[in-house]
């Protein structure tokens, strides 16, 4: 026979149980917590706070789930715990081994339809989310937004409203009332991307030669933050997504402004002749020059986006001036050549990009 | 078969040439030998791929830190993802199958020996051809030298625009080649299990290590076969000008994706049943009780088995799948918990009413089952295709595998370990380093994995070499990477207490648990020919037939 145990299994037992669950509760507290504190400035994108439909229909299921998850582990958890602390070998145990039971065709059965009934509620749960995010109807007047990932940067286009930007995504704000949605069309234009912003909806992924297709109506104005959820390259990491949500006044002001060609600064003429001299157009557009690249972001509003190189450094003319010296310095990886300009005509070139408001 | 009746001298390993030891290991076909292999070239993996874990969460530990490159960085998830799933958790639970299946069933070894050690050195070289990357990996521009792709290799980044050089290539022949030896593997436990068992070993008496190791088998045979076929259809893309793959002109990035994961998620359960199999073993000898359900147990692996093979799309809830197929997977998804919630309510009936004896196997198995429950629930919550598009591809999604692949696999391999060790060397492995083992790894793991489910929930993708400040991301991959250390510490002293007790452990004996399948009738380490007369059982427990001739199972059964 085994040798009776020590005593301090007790201990064991108990701390061990009691650590459990409060990593379980930290786990869900900690995140609401953590979600609920950084509400109004939206940098935390928690999926538990959503402000658009398909993520708040997400977040309802997902307490759903959550709640009837708990109370498994609870019992299960209690379960356990009572059975290692109750059925411990103790050292006044006599040498006799205990009844040798085989099974329970009773309880065995319990514990198999009980589960089969929870799994059943879960599923039709998660079956009324499915059908009703990914079957909406798209309205009439829905936005229709193409965005195409590329290796390492998002490309906008907006077909009813010719304009075409990049990384910085403005829509507007869609009334609960009077849902105005905007529909995004997913392409990629080289590997595998996705499209998170945890906030306004769950991911959906850019497959090249595989068109997707989500929506989203932000109930709320505000910037909101995501980034590339499908490992696609070196900079998978640099990829952010950043949605800026318009009131409909605000969304019109700003598309009226996307809309114009360049305005030519006469000058910052020298600036452009850099640009238009070197490979910068044979990827970049500038709308109303000879520049129609299309390889990397347009640049005919550079700087009415307050990021440069998807999100990873601010748009500042120190960043402009590093990044076409040494995109490798902000952004190693990225597909953007280090340019080789004399200090004259990149000090030309940034002078000149500042003027593409 | 009295135990006594077994004790043949085994004849001469000591003071043998060095290179006749080599020489015999090398060209060994017995099952023991090759299990041992199995397990000793797995452990070397482990540390390696741990190393480069750790290197991960170094980088990690602080927003914008500069610890390694992007480039470094991506190798590094590369490699643990591939060498802890090909060569690190196959090799070494088959390893443990090669050693116990046919002492378990009364054999002398396995069905196929020379195809056995076939198989073996084909997943060995299969993994020091990815290593030889490193060294031999750098092609062209942009190439580097490990593979960077993941260990999905998803499609078209594999393609020769995007991955240049060859360091995709020896991802995608040792992973061929590794599978090769997995299939042989597979049909040799197959076979063994089949058509070795002793005289009175019904299918209905075998014990659940080997049931769980044939459907174990029978699942790497299905699912390895997509695998190598997608690898044979990449290299045709990448060499011969193939399109299955290629999307600028016209070929599938989703086609890779399903090949892919049709084996990759059975792929779980091919590991996890094995892991099943040891607690099906353990908890009953440490609660002194037969397991709980047995026929329910066969039925709810069979089940898991046949399911497993129809839930591989929940992989990709975010690629774009119409919603009827989203609706799908979601219920099979969620179905396979069904039979592996049997399986743990049947542990719990199995301790029930028993003794519980909490030597360092056991608590192993006591840390799978609460953990193995978490992990059982993250799936259910994942398995929901809406709760899946914000939650796959995140940091939640890399915890909940982890829960599955530390908390569950890799703590019932350590029970294993901690079980079988003195039948495979003579010697017990020390109590003490294995409790100090135990917490140690316990406090390192929730450290590491509960915590880690929070940033997922923040939004935080997975496979990113280096985040944005001010997420509220900061803290959590600060307590995970410290969680990495105490982690590591824990699996020195596992090394240590394997290495130590070789030399100092205690005096083992035939049957130092006290146990109840045929291993431990026999001497520790067996003789060659493990059973000196084949046995011949009458029951599931042919031990304590032996020990209680009052009471024999063979009664009940």
């Amino acid at each position: 026979m085994p040798k009776p145990q020590p005593k301090t299994d007790w201990g064991v037992v108990t701390g061990r149980a009691a650590a459990l669950l409060v990593f379980v509760c930290g786990i869900l507290l900690a995140a609401r917590l953590c979600a609920a504190r950084q509400s109004l400035a939206n940098p935390v994108p928690s999926i538990f706070e959503p402000h658009s439909t398909p993520a708040d229909s997400v977040n309802h299921l997902s307490h759903f789930i959550l709640y009837i998850c708990g109370l498994i582990f609870v019992v299960v958890f209690s379960l356990l715990t009572y059975a290692i602390v109750k059925f411990r070998s103790r050292s006044q145990d006599s040498a006799q081994e205990p009844a040798q039971v085989y099974g329970s065709t009773q309880i065995e059965l319990a514990w198999t339809v009980i589960p089969i009934l929870i799994v059943v509620v879960l599923f039709l749960a998660s079956a009324r989310v499915i059908h009703g995010v990914q079957d909406a109807p798209q309205p009439a007047n829905a936005l229709q937004v193409t965005v195409v990932g590329h290796q390492f940067w998002w490309e906008y286009r907006y077909p009813s409203l010719g304009i075409v930007t990049a990384n910085e995504l403005h829509i507007p704000v869609s009334d609960p009332a009077h849902p105005t949605p905007t529909f995004l069309k997913l392409l990629s234009a080289d590997t595998d991307h996705s499209y998170w912003v945890p906030q306004l909806a769950g991911k959906t992924d850019l497959i090249p030669n595989h068109p997707n297709e989500m929506w989203v109506d932000p109930h709320r104005t505000g910037i909101f933050l995501g980034q590339c959820a499908q490992y696609c390259g070196t900079q998978h990491a640099k990829m952010l997504l950043e949605v800026s949500v318009d009131s409909v006044e605000d969304f019109a002001a700003w598309a009226q402004k996307q809309k114009q060609a360049a305005i030519r600064d006469e000058k910052e003429s020298a600036g452009e002749r850099v640009f238009e001299a070197n490979d910068c157009m044979n990827c970049h557009a500038v709308a109303g020059t000879a520049a129609t690249g299309r390889f990397g972001p347009d640049l005919t509003h550079l700087m009415s986006r307050h990021t440069i190189a998807a999100g990873a450094a601010a748009n500042t003319p120190e960043n402009l001036r590093l990044w076409i010296q040494n995109p490798d310095a902000i952004k190693p990886g990225s597909l953007m050549p280090a340019m080789q300009l004399s200090d004259q005509d990149i000090d030309a070139l940034v002078r000149y990009l500042q003027t593409l408001r | 078969m009295a135990s006594d009746a077994l004790a043949i001298p085994n004849v001469g390993a000591a003071g043998k040439p060095w290179m006749e030891t080599l020489h015999e290991w090398a060209t060994t076909v017995d099952h023991k030998r090759l299990g041992i292999l199995y397990i000793a070239y797995a452990l070397i993996f482990l540390v390696i791929g741990g190393i480069e874990a750790t290197i991960m969460r170094i980088q990690l530990i602080r927003p914008h830190n500069d610890f390694v490159s992007p480039q470094v960085f991506n190798r590094m998830f590369t490699m643990h993802g591939t060498t802890m799933i090909f060569f690190v958790a196959m090799p070494i639970l088959f390893g443990f199958a090669n050693y116990f299946v046919p002492l378990m069933i009364g054999a002398r070894d396995m069905a196929f020996p020379r195809l056995n050690a076939f198989s073996f050195w084909l997943t060995a070289f299969g993994g020091f051809l990815l290593y030889f990357s490193f060294l031999g990996g750098s092609g062209l521009y942009g190439a580097g030298n490990a593979p960077d792709v993941g260990w999905w290799a998803y499609a078209p980044l594999t393609a020769r625009a995007f991955s240049p050089g060859h360091s995709s290539d020896y991802w995608t022949v040792s992973v061929l080649v590794s599978g090769f030896g997995s299939i042989g593997t597979a049909i040799n436990i197959i076979a063994t299990v089949l058509s070795m068992r002793c005289p009175g070993m019904t299918l209905g008496r075998m014990p659940l290590f080997a049931w769980l190791g044939l459907v174990m088998s029978g699942l790497v045979l299905i699912t390895l076969t997509p695998l190598s076929a997608a690898q044979i259809m990449l290299l045709v893309d990448r060499y011969l000008g193939g399109h299955f793959f290629d999307t600028q002109a016209g070929g599938s990035a989703a086609i890779w994706m399903h090949f892919f994961w049709i084996f990759g998620h059975p792929e779980v359960y091919v590991l996890i049943i094995p892991c099943f199999a040891f607690m099906s073993e353990i908890v009953p000898v440490f609660s002194r009780k037969p397991i709980f359900g047995y026929p329910v147990m066969v039925g709810a692996t069979v089940c898991i088995g046949f399911v497993s093979m129809s839930v591989w799309a929940h992989h990709m809830f975010t690629i774009g799948m119409s919603s009827y197929s989203n609706a799908f997977f979601t219920i099979t998804s969620m179905v396979v918990g069904v039979p592996t919630g049997i399986k743990i309510f049947n542990w719990l009936g199995t301790m029930w009413g028993g003794k519980l004896i909490f030597k360092t196997p056991m608590l192993f198995c006591i840390g799978f089952l609460f953990q193995f429950l978490i992990a059982g629930l993250t799936g259910i919550m994942l398995a929901s295709a809406p709760f899946d598009w914000q939650l796959g591809g995140s940091y939640f999604v890399v915890a909940h595998f982890h829960y599955v692949i530390l908390g569950g696999i890799l703590f019932s391999l350590f029970a294993a370990f901690y079980y079988w060790y003195p039948k495979i060397t003579g010697r017990m492995m020390s109590e003490t380093l294995g409790k100090w083992h135990f917490w140690l790894f316990v406090i390192g793991f929730h450290l590491t994995f509960d915590v880690m489910h929070i940033p997922g929930l923040l939004g935080m993708p997975r496979r990113i070499y280096t985040y944005e400040p001010g997420r509220g991301w900061e803290v959590w991959n600060l307590i995970v990477t410290i969680g990495t250390f105490v982690q590591a510490v824990a699996i020195l002293i596992f090394v240590a207490n394997l290495i130590l007790s070789y030399f100092q452990g205690e005096k083992a004996g035939n049957d130092p648990w006290d146990a109840w399948t045929l291993e431990w009738s026999t001497t520790s380490p067996p003789p060659v020919y493990n059973f000196a007369a084949i046995p011949t059982v009458a029951s599931r427990r042919p031990l304590w037939d032996l020990k209680h001739p009052e009471d024999p199972d063979s009664l009940y059964e």
